[in-house]
């Protein structure tokens, strides 16, 4: 039987990968928090799973206002890097898992969760920086991947406790998938920022310590956030905080928390990270 | 118009149907920027390549001036201008700043975020920020 292991939660600022591919890391403003990856990314290196379930959502790459879904799984056999208007990134082309993508499917629509389905998505730094950040500069990604891209940029995005029933939903899906292999969930995005408007460049640092330790000991109290709550308290990108719960979701109900880090600035964001272990 | 409860948020500018609807071509416009082809048309003649586009003179004219807040307020998600400055081949500071109120240098903004960022005291409705 598959086996879910681990979960982790981290920001996806396209600033981190620019960052590394432009070999920039060692700069006062970047090396702190390059030293803060270094247990991070210690620990993948010691787990890495056969599949990752990689929650992110496209930032006006792949989908627009022409056509986006709420949540949608890729069940390609690979993933191109995307070009977001300053040609791709030169990091390698990550590899799917059709199989249990499309059990992924077919367990979640069977249990209501309607999912769109996409074989055609090049993937942007939601999904590619994270990969960055746990894997460094490697010639092919240690991980197959399945990408789960949520709406978080049109109104009304998901809700926080749609999001972690979703979460929920994928543990039934990976505990009735026949094959003996390890999958990791990641929730991408965050934490609180503001990128657009006159309030450009808000943090908040109370709420997401709230929110971190919420995801440890209370993860329930994280889905009863409404989106106005994050608009205001993290930012209008903040809001991207709710992917995070569909990775906790997918967890035990008691989690150990292996390596939290937090740092502020990166770009315009308070930058978080966090590895929870099934207890 | 429908109002809705994030209104009373200072600031900040969700892309709603309201926006979808008035931003619609000026966000497909700089969607479009994501393809080579494109971005190189568009730095040939910036005008002649926004008129295939049938979006309002205003928003044209921001474009072409760079004015982000007008964009935005003009139905733009900062998603979205996100691949004007990235076109522009500055870092995408220099655009935040520019939105800020008031508006700050690239500098100005970096230095704001290595103190800690904007507070969010002060920063969570029209009324405690005074501007209500």
């Amino acid at each position: 039987m598959a086996r879910l292991v681990a979960g982790m939660g981290t920001s996806h600022v396209p600033g981190v990968g620019a960052a590394m591919d432009n070999g920039k890391t060692d700069e006062p403003y970047w090396s702190e928090l390059f030293s803060g990856f270094a247990p991070l990314r210690a620990w993948h290196a010691e787990n890495v799973p056969d599949v990752t379930i990689i929650v992110f959502n496209d930032h006006a790459t792949s989908m627009a206002l022409n056509h986006y879904s709420t949540f949608m799984m890729g069940v390609a056999e690979s993933f191109q890097p995307a070009d977001e208007g300053w040609g791709p990134r030169k990091v390698p082309v990550v590899q799917g898992h059709p199989e249990l993508a499309w059990h992924l499917v077919e367990s979640l629509i069977l249990d209501e969760f309607d999912m769109a389905v996409t074989a055609d998505f090049d993937v942007d730094h939601g999904l590619t920086v994270p990969m960055s950040i746990a894997y460094d500069q490697p010639d092919a990604w240690p991980t197959r991947v399945i990408p789960l891209c949520v709406n978080v940029i049109q109104h009304p995005q998901p809700t926080a406790l749609r999001c972690y029933k979703l979460g929920q939903a994928i543990r039934r899906a990976i505990d009735s998938f026949p094959e003996d292999i390890t999958v990791g969930i990641w929730g991408t995005g965050g934490l609180s920022h503001q990128l657009g408007g006159e309030r450009a460049g808000v943090v908040n640092p109370d709420f997401d310590r709230m929110f971190l330790d919420n995801l440890v000991r209370d993860p329930m109290a994280n889905t009863r956030l409404t989106h106005t709550d994050f608009i205001r308290e993290a930012g209008s990108e903040g809001i991207e905080m709710i992917m995070w719960n569909v990775m906790r979701g997918a967890l035990d109900e008691k989690v150990r928390e292996v390596y939290r880090l937090y740092h502020i600035p990166v770009s315009a964001t308070a930058y978080g990270a966090i590895i929870l272990e099934n207890d | 118009m429908i109002s809705r409860d994030y209104d009373d948020v200072p600031g900040t500018y969700v892309l709603d149907s309201r926006s979808y609807r008035k931003g619609y071509h000026l966000n497909m416009f700089c969607m479009s920027l994501n393809k080579a082809e494109c971005r190189e048309e568009f730095a040939r003649d910036e005008m002649a390549y926004l008129q295939k586009f049938p979006m309002t003179d205003e928003q044209r004219q921001a474009v072409l001036d760079r004015d982000y807040i007008r964009l935005l307020q003009l139905g733009a998600n900062v998603y979205y201008t996100f691949k004007i400055v990235s076109h522009d081949r500055q870092p995408p500071q220099v655009m935040y700043g520019k939105m800020s109120s008031p508006p700050m240098s690239f500098e100005e903004f970096q230095e704001m975020m290595i103190n800690g960022g904007r507070p969010i005291d002060g920063n969570r409705s029209k009324k405690e920020s005074g501007n209500g």
